[in-house]
């Protein structure tokens, strides 16, 4: 493990599969052979597993965390593990593979950069498969790999791997996923997770380590818009910094620099840019994610849950078309009050439609409903009491997502993913919206 | 604020830029802390002089510089603490003109609202006296240093952990969290425990540590002290209760992974005298933090879950 930290950088990533698949298997092995489990864990894996009567540690032990858990051998909640290598940290979102799987791996991808989505070598692409793809492409994850595990059951065959890897990819690529990489493994022999097979000369590309380690992490660019949502605003009021008022928050997307113009939301406001301060520091230009307060020229009034942002600038709408995904017991329906909550805004509004449930077996098929249950996924309008700022969750997966609560008594209802065309104002003014729409190519 | 370093600005091809992850992990934590104080009325950070609220407080006084930390701090003395981390404690709070409170476990066992243990100790025996700390403040968000890398109970924590007017944590219905949307609606009675460094390691808060040039208690580092060995571990001799008859003293060099109530805190043999060195050593280590040094952890499986639903940090 490296003790230097200038070129380590850091990947978020999701792991689905169910148990079957050899899921635990696979993270256990990635922990064991990053040698990120430490012998007190494993020894109190080792003493569990033989209190249970099992041989073989069940490194599915390491990460089921709640009593619950081990009593009924399943995996509840999304677990998050932590490991290193010389080059990269980790943060791997396990994700159960049985119950509420929709709302667990919604919920471990919304934050991953890579999807890792296992299936057993001897079964192929099967639905849970296709789901798999189905929600990392629903919640726009940049990278998928799909790992086919348990080759040394199928003598390590080629073209058993040809096979799926076809199907997979190009099933996967329909769904509109772009970077697909396709990997053999047996996470139970070790073959291509962390060290390279011995079995299959065949194949020539990477582990899965290498490929974690490896693949690009989409950094922030000056060719995207930039978003600052407003979380704070800072006023000393007192001492050497008497006159300083700057808006704290983190660049969602994009690059800041002293100078540039920028729009306020929902104000519509216009004023530039005249610092940027990095928790302390001033720097002159920042990047998303990067948390930083930003000074303005002009004294405008702005708060907390405002928008500022440069380039092409969202029109603030009170009306929301989105994909949502139910992640509570209640069901959703149109009439429902609720509040949505939007970067650092948090606004009344009411379900107006549901307009219909979509198959996450297939991205495709619709049916009509009245209502969304837990892990059903489809899309609603909705219409709020004020003005947001919201980005098409395509084009950004910070300012284009919000959540659904339920006013009564705070629970976490729905995540949703603005889309399709973003209501009345861009209705009333076409030409903004085209202009939008050239900007975002 | 002098201790700001600029983060190394990294433009690679394509015009994009990236973050090193001790850079993602801060711009993280201090998302955290600006969101409670967008939204909660009374905030307070759990500080217990030990190496992760040190960090805790760190990252609050960039996420406001220039303005002073919006927060109280609160610190839960079991009576049992090391003197030399309540000398920091006292110190860092006169520095930055901070507000301490202070809920003492000796007052709760002194009127009768809380028995000492057997065993001497006073770890948890903490949950009493934080809970009342938090009702008798109006505390509506807590801030905790706690990270997921401990313990697999805490694997599964939220960010934002809600808890309810007992205090009590129900792993099965916690709120799911996505993107970086945290939901901090709570009824009045109701308090949300904040964890802004759930997604660090130990190695990442010692190579924040060593980055930002942070000073910590003394007792983190290799020196040499009375101690006698229980359940595998070195225990500082004091009059919590320690040693026993049986029990034999030795002067040995020795460093503390964490710091907590000295009855159940172990030291790990070590010559570490330096941030790197301790650096060196985790990153060698074959043992977590919890698992050389805390006796409290080791009582069963789900030890930590327990004391967790009860309203423990």
């Amino acid at each position: 493990m490296s003790t230097t930290t200038e070129t380590t950088s850091l990947l978020r990533f999701a792991t689905a599969g169910s148990v079957d698949d050899g899921k635990s298997t696979l993270v256990g092995r990635l922990l064991h052979d990053s040698k990120s489990v430490l012998s007190d864990q494993l020894e109190a894996v080792e003493h569990a597993s033989r209190k249970r009567g099992q041989d073989v540690p069940d490194l599915a032990l390491l990460t089921d965390g709640l009593r619950a858990e081990r009593e009924q051998g399943i995996t509840i909640d999304v677990a998050y593990r932590y490991f290193a290598t010389p080059n990269r940290r980790f943060i791997l979102a396990d994700t159960p593979g049985h119950v509420q799987y929709t709302r667990n791996m919604v919920t471990g991808a919304s934050t991953a950069e890579l999807a890792v989505v296992l299936v057993d070598a001897r079964n192929g692409v099967v639905e849970q498969t296709r789901r798999h793809a189905a929600v990392a492409a629903l919640l726009r994850v940049p990278h998928v790999v799909l790992a086919v595990n348990k080759m040394d059951l199928v003598d390590y065959a080629e073209p058993v791997f040809a096979t799926i890897a076809a199907e997979f990819t190009a099933y996967a690529t329909s769904l509109g996923l772009a970077d697909i990489t396709t990997i053999p493994i047996s996470a139970l022999a070790g073959d291509n997770v962390v060290e390279p097979s011995a079995h299959m000369d065949w194949y020539g590309g990477p582990t899965l380590l290498e490929h974690l380690e490896t693949v690009q992490v989409a950094g922030a660019s000056g060719d995207e818009p930039a978003r600052f949502p407003v979380q704070y605003v800072i006023r000393p009021q007192t001492g050497e910094h008497r006159d300083y008022r700057g808006y704290a928050g983190q660049l969602a997307s994009g690059v800041l620099r002293t100078g540039d113009t920028v729009t306020v939301q929902p104000s519509g406001r216009t004023t530039t840019v005249a610092g940027i301060d990095v928790l302390g520091t001033d720097t002159g230009i920042a990047f998303a994610p990067q948390s930083i307060t930003v000074r303005l020229t002009d004294d405008i009034d702005i708060s907390r849950g405002d928008l500022i942002a440069a380039g092409t600038t969202p029109l603030p709408t009170k009306d929301v078309e989105a994909t949502v995904c139910h992640l509570h017991e209640r069901p959703l329906r149109a009439g429902d009050k609720v509040l949505l909550k939007h970067t650092t805004r948090t606004v009344r509004a009411i379900v107006k439609e549901i307009s219909y449930r979509i198959d996450i077996d297939t991205l495709e098929q619709r049916t009509s409903a009245q209502e969304l249950n837990v892990n059903d996924i489809g899309h609603a309008i909705l219409r709020t009491a004020e003005p947001l700022a919201l980005d098409d969750y395509t084009d950004n997966r910070r300012t284009g997502s919000f959540l659904l609560i339920d006013p009564a008594d705070g629970t976490t209802l729905t995540a949703g993913m603005a889309g399709g065309t973003l209501g009345t104002a861009v209705a009333a003014n076409p030409e903004a919206n085209e202009a939008n729409e050239e900007d975002w190519v | 604020m002098t201790t700001a370093t600029t983060p190394s600005l990294r433009e690679e091809s394509g015009n994009a830029f990236t973050l090193s992850h001790l850079d993602a992990l801060e711009a993280e934590s201090v998302h955290i802390f600006r969101e409670v104080a967008g939204e909660f009325e009374r905030p307070v950070i759990l500080f217990s002089g030990g190496k992760d609220s040190i960090v805790m407080l760190h990252l609050a006084l960039k996420a406001f510089w220039p303005a002073p930390v919006p927060f109280s701090l609160l610190h839960v003395d079991t009576g049992h603490n090391f003197p030399e981390v309540i000398d920091y404690r006292d110190r860092t709070v006169a520095r930055h003109s901070l507000r301490l409170h202070v809920a003492h476990v000796q007052d709760f066992i002194d009127d009768g609202r809380l028995r000492e243990r057997p065993d001497g100790t006073r770890n948890p025996l903490q949950t009493v006296p934080l809970l009342d700390a938090i009702e008798t403040g109006k505390f509506d968000a807590v801030f905790g240093g706690g990270r997921r890398d401990e313990e697999k109970a805490r694997a599964k924590e939220r960010v934002f952990s809600l808890r309810d007017e007992f205090g009590a944590w129900d792993p099965r219905r916690q709120r799911p969290e996505l993107w970086s949307l945290y939901n901090g609606k709570h009824a009045v009675g109701e308090h949300v425990r904040v964890f802004p460094l759930s997604n660090w390691t130990e190695l990442d808060v010692w190579q924040y540590i060593e980055r930002e040039n942070i000073e910590l208690p003394q007792i983190y580092y290799a020196h040499e002290r009375d101690v006698f060995a229980r359940d595998g571990m070195w225990l500082t001799a004091g009059d919590w209760g320690g040693p026993k008859d049986t029990e034999t003293v030795q002067r040995r060099t020795i460093r503390y992974r964490t710091v907590g109530d000295m009855s159940c805190t172990g030291a790990v043999d070590s010559h570490a005298a330096t941030i790197a060195d301790v650096i060196t050593e985790i990153a060698a280590s074959r043992l977590t933090e919890r698992g050389a040094t805390r006796a409290d952890d080791k009582m069963s499986e789900a030890a930590m879950e327990d004391r967790k639903r009860e309203g423990y940090f």
